[in-house]
This record gives C-alpha cells, structure tokens and sequence, in this order.
C-alpha cells in the first residue's frame, strides 16, 4: 500500500487528475430540473454526479413524527446500484443510513424550522455516480434545492473535503485519495454566519495537520458557496436577458 | 447604515443585505442588527423596510383569503380540503349546507366528493390549529366549469398587478371570468375554449417572467397579436 501512495503525488507536486494540492475539481450545479418536485438540485462534482430533490413543508406521514412546535427534516441519502464499479446493493447501507443522518443534521441548523410547526421537509438525494466526497456533494446540492424550493434558510450550506496523502494536505479528495490516502475531513460550512454544521474526520493526523486540513476545506466550501449562488441566480437571469 | 445591493437585484438565502437602522420585512432576517436575506427573491426596498419579494415559497394559509383547493377526504361532519399550504384545510358540513347539518339524513359525499373543486375563504387559521374553510359568501362554493391553472403563490400580486390592473386587462381582452386563488390556484372561466386558452397563455407568460418590468403591456399586446391571428384563422376556415 506504502508503494501504491507515494504515487498519489508526482515530482511536479501533482495529483492523479493534474490537480494541485489545493484546488477544486470542475463543479456544475443547475437548479430546479425535476419538476415533480418543490425543489430540486444536481451537481457534477468531477466524476461525481448527484441529483437532490426537496418536497414540503408539507403535512407529516406518518403523523405521529410530526412535532407540534417545528418542523421535521427527514433525509434520504441512496446509491444507484450503477453509481460503483461493483454493482451497490440497492438496500440501504449502514453507510448510506448514516450520511443521511449526517446530512440531515448539517441541514437542520439553516432551516427556520420553527416557523412550520407540525410539518415535515423531505430530501431525496440519489447517487447517480460517486467518485469520493459524495457526502460534501450532496450537502452542496441538497442545500441547493432547499432553497429552490423555497424554504426560509439562514444561509445556504456549502460542503467539501480535505485530506492527506502523501504527507500533503490536499483539497476535495477523490475516490483513490480517499481509499489510499491517510486521512479524509468533511466540512460543511454555512459561509456567511461563518458556523460549522459538519466536521467529520477518518484516518489520523497529527493536530497541526488537522487544523490545515479544516482551514483548506473552509476556503473550498467558500468557493463551492460562490457556485451555488451563482447557480441559483442563473435560472433567473435568463429571462431577465431577454427582456433587456 | 449601508446597503449592499441595489433595488431589484437577485439575492440567494443568507446574503447580507444592509447594516444598522433598517427594519426587517418579508423574508428577511436580522442578526447583529444586520439584515439578512432567507430566500432566493428581489430585493425591494420601502423606506427604511426591507422587503424580498421570493421567486419560490409556498402558500402559508392566512384569515381572509380566497382560496381554491381541492377535496382529498371526505369526513363524518365535513370535508379536508388540499389548499397548496403545508396544512390541509377543513370545510364544515354546515358550512356548505346552509341548514343544520343532520348525519343520519344527509350524505356529503353526494355534496362534494373526492376531487371536487371548491372556492373558498380562510375563517380561522394559527399556528397550531389547521385552516377552517367557508363558502358562505357569493361567488364561494364548488367549481362546475372552467379550467383550472397553478402558479407559484407568490406570484400571484404580480398576475393582479397594481391595483388590479394586470387581471382586468386580462379579463378584458379575453372575455374571460378569473378567479385568483391567493393560494396559487387560478381558475377562468371563458365562452369557448380558445378564450380561455388565451387567458392560460398569458397567466403563463405572467409566471416565467414575473420578476421583469414593463410586464403589463407586453401581456396586452401579445393577447391583442395572438387575438388578430384566432380570428383569421376563423375567417379563413369560414371561407373555405
């Protein structure tokens, strides 16, 4: 494994994908492309590629999850059988049950759930294609179509990851970095409240290298917020143009 | 005391939109004495209020409204109606009986039934109690014909237009009967079909470009182009 790591960075500094240490894969994020749902999101993060839908607030089913002071953000995080080389069973993972947990609970904090008391919000998230960090992806878009369908929020919530591999701090892992590498961060962070909704970490680090790698991935989930916005903006601008 | 965008300007949630001595209007939020946007929307402002006029939202249910909702369950004294809200409303038999409501003799169902159409007015309505419809006033009570189209809810201001200008240059042109719903639910009524379609086409157009300006008389003059080319047609089908 030691012989297959020291690959992950050439002499150039370089990563697999010709990225360097800090920066970004391309990222595409269009809104509102299912029209069966309130809100909806889709986003290209590299090979990744993610769909996210959000319905409500909207009457609770079953009823007795409703809370009669707020409203309940239930998040299904789901893999296509197709996303993995290897065919994914299409039953929910312990993995994919627990990122929907993480997820929803990144969420929670943006929303103004008390002003919808005894309602539920529900967001779909469907891997189509995953190729690492599809957790910060789908936060990214499931933010996204939050605010598409027309949620109060306080801030979006953009996401992304850092790691270590190859004793350099890098930026939004990929699948191989984040198999091989020694260490992955997901961040979620609501940019302008400037607050943390999600740290995770797996692997080890030492805590100066942990406190790079959060910083890193801050200044990637401020890029990510700026495309978002921009994503967002675009659907309407079009008709403005035409009118002008 | 600055502001950050201009008027008309597009915001996503979580832009800060001024500092200091502005008061907070429609979906905004204020932290630090800092106002904040809390949906994707234009910003307005009103003297020293805030507005954001959304681009998406939903309808939240409020005394006094008009609104067009459908029948999804028929109960023992009454029916739940699906207004377009986070909350399904209930109308109360006696409420469309206009008598005492008598459980052994009358059947509701034969009333109103699953997917009825209902125009209705909010009575009551909070936090913590689910909207009571009524039909008891004219013009209220169950759609027999027309056709029925949905917006998004805060669009509909922008179809009424300023003090009712866009809707009755609608209603003029077209001939048609419209019923806004403030929930989203828009319901005309026209003699034939192709008037009706009119009036659709331009409720549509009213919706994709609602957040432009100069929008009232772009709808007059495609209803007035598209009412010449309805009526050649017609011409030419006589002809021949």
């Amino acid at each position: 494994m030691s012989q297959k790591a020291e690959k992950l960075i050439d002499k150039k500094g370089l990563r697999l994908d010709g990225r360097k240490p800090d920066e970004l894969r391309p990222i595409k994020i269009e809104v509102g492309i299912l029209s069966n749902a309130d809100g909806s999101a889709y986003i290209e993060q590299g090979k990744n590629k993610i769909l996210a839908a959000a319905f409500g607030p909207r009457e609770m089913h079953p009823k007795h999850l409703a809370l009669p002071d707020r409203m309940v953000i239930r998040c299904r995080y789901h893999m296509a059988p197709f996303s993995v080389q290897e065919r994914k069973s299409p039953s929910p993972s312990r993995r994919e049950i627990e990122l929907s947990k993480v997820i929803k609970e990144s969420l929670e904090p943006t929303a103004f759930m008390e002003y919808y008391p005894r309602t539920g919000v529900d967001i779909f998230i469907e891997v189509l294609q995953a190729d690492g960090s599809t957790r910060c992806a789908s936060i990214t878009a499931a933010s996204v179509a939050m605010a598409d369908a027309g949620i109060p929020m306080r801030d979006l919530v953009a996401a992304c990851s850092a790691g270590k591999v190859d004793d350099t701090i890098i930026l939004d892992l990929m699948d191989t970095e984040d198999k091989q590498g020694s260490a992955d961060v997901p961040v979620a962070l609501m940019p302008n409240q400037n607050a943390i909704t999600l740290l995770q970490m797996d692997g080890t680090l030492t805590s100066e290298e942990f406190e790079n790698a959060v910083n890193l991935a801050l200044e990637g989930c401020r890029k990510i917020y700026a495309m978002q916005k921009e994503a967002l903006k675009t659907k309407y601008v079009d008709v403005k143009e035409v009118e002008e | 005391m600055p502001t950050f965008f201009e008027r008309r300007q597009i915001v996503t949630p979580g832009d800060l939109i001024a500092e200091g001595d502005y008061l907070a209007g429609e979906n905004t939020y204020t932290e630090d004495n800092r106002i904040y946007a809390s949906r994707v929307g234009i910003v307005e402002y009103e003297n020293k209020k805030i507005n954001i006029v959304a681009l998406r939202a939903f309808y939240i249910p409020k005394i006094g409204d008009i609104v067009i909702g459908t029948v999804v369950e028929v109960g023992f004294n009454g029916w739940t109606i699906d207004i377009n809200a986070p909350y399904s409303a209930l109308l109360r038999a006696s409420e469309v009986l206009s008598r005492p409501f008598k459980p052994q003799k009358d059947e509701l169902s034969q009333v109103l039934s699953m997917g009825d159409l209902v125009v209705a007015k909010i009575t009551a309505y909070d936090r913590s109690h689910d909207p009571q419809l009524s039909v008891s006033e004219p013009g209220l009570g169950k759609i027999t014909r027309g056709q029925i189209i949905r917006v998004t809810s805060t669009k509909i201001p922008r179809i009424i237009g300023r003090k009712g200008s866009m809707v009755s240059m609608i209603t003029q042109e077209t001939g048609c009967q419209i019923i806004l719903g403030l929930n989203g639910v828009i319901l005309v009524t026209g003699k034939n079909p192709e008037d009706e379609e009119l009036a659709l086409m331009a409720i549509r157009k009213i919706e994709e470009e609602s957040h432009t300006s100069g929008l009232t008389d772009r709808i007059t003059q495609m209803l007035k182009e598209e009412k010449t080319k309805g009526e050649e047609k017609t011409k030419n089908e006589s002809k021949s």
